[in-house]
């Protein structure tokens, strides 16, 4: 079963060892680090795209965005981009547009549900009982 | 050995003796003493006295892990590090059981030289990822993998023959 988080819980404040630690390859940290979804947006557009690319074919943004953020439809999405292999500046193009949408979309304020009628519910019952 | 003002000074015999014992530390004091043309009392003292002063710091041993089926990658990373800090991370990689080796080094930047062993690619990336990255104070890291040992020995003892 799918469980959908609240925007809230996804956009949150990572302590660091939870944070995206990018690598150019194995064991090639570039200094450049994520502690957050907004975060992450920002520094797609500045790490080497060697990174992306890394970090792309080996599965590690759709499983941070799912086990991480918790964010199971960004990792949907992520997990598209992977299958159709972009590599250089299209990767970065297009991982960019997936991320910042996901992000701008949590950042909007929910609807409001309707109140509910629950109330209502038991003045009927009360009113009945009256009667009887 | 002499011992002046907290100083210890090896003569030839001692370091003779070291070179012996670091080829072989299992060879017995009667097989040393014939190399080295002397009683086995005497090579007997002198080990001791060695070790009483802390020159031998321990005896170990050098597995051979691939008769025994055990396969690993060894791998040298070097960290750069935010100075203040660079202390507390050398001591936290000390403690790490994937690291056998923790060096410091002052080039341009500060950095922390290590040698560490993983079974395999996935196994050393998941460590740096998952351990090292997020120490605080840790800039960035270069690891090169070991793709051949040509030579693995302790401090070179110059040696002298046996008369």
């Amino acid at each position: 079963m799918t469980v959908f988080r609240p925007a809230q819980r996804i956009l949150r404040k990572l302590p660091r060892e939870n944070a995206f630690y990018f690598f150019t390859s194995i064991g090639n940290y570039t200094g450049i680090s994520a502690d957050s979804l907004e975060e992450f947006v920002k520094r797609i557009l500045e790490v080497n795209v060697k990174s992306l690319e890394f970090h792309l074919n080996r599965g590690d943004f759709e499983k941070w965005a799912e086990e991480t953020l918790e964010d199971r439809i960004l990792a949907d999405e992520i997990k598209k981009l992977q299958q159709s292999k972009p590599i250089g500046n299209d990767l970065r193009d297009n991982l960019y547009l997936i991320v910042s949408k996901r992000h701008e979309r949590l950042k909007k304020p929910a609807p409001r549900t309707p109140p509910k009628q629950e109330f209502a519910w038991k003045t009927e019952t009360t009113t009945k009982q009256k009667t009887a | 050995m002499k011992i002046r003002s907290k100083t210890i000074t090896l003569d030839e015999l001692d370091w003779n003796i070291l070179q012996l014992l670091q080829s072989n530390a299992k060879q017995t004091f009667t097989e040393m003493g014939r190399k080295l043309d002397v009683a086995h009392s005497t090579i007997y003292e002198r080990i001791k006295k060695m070790e009483e002063y802390g020159i031998i710091k321990k005896y170990t041993v050098s597995v051979d892990l691939e008769k025994i089926g055990k396969r690993y990658i060894t791998a040298f990373m070097t960290i750069f590090t935010d100075p203040k800090e660079s202390e507390a991370v050398a001591k936290k990689l000390s403690e790490m059981r994937e690291v056998v080796e923790v060096d410091t080094s002052l080039s341009e930047e500060l950095l922390i030289i290590t040698k560490v062993v993983a079974e395999d690619q996935e196994k050393l990336h998941s460590f740096i990822a998952n351990k090292v990255v997020s120490l605080p104070g840790v800039l960035r890291i270069r690891t090169s993998i070991v793709t051949k040992k040509f030579k693995e020995s302790g401090f070179p003892i110059k040696v002298s023959k046996p008369k």
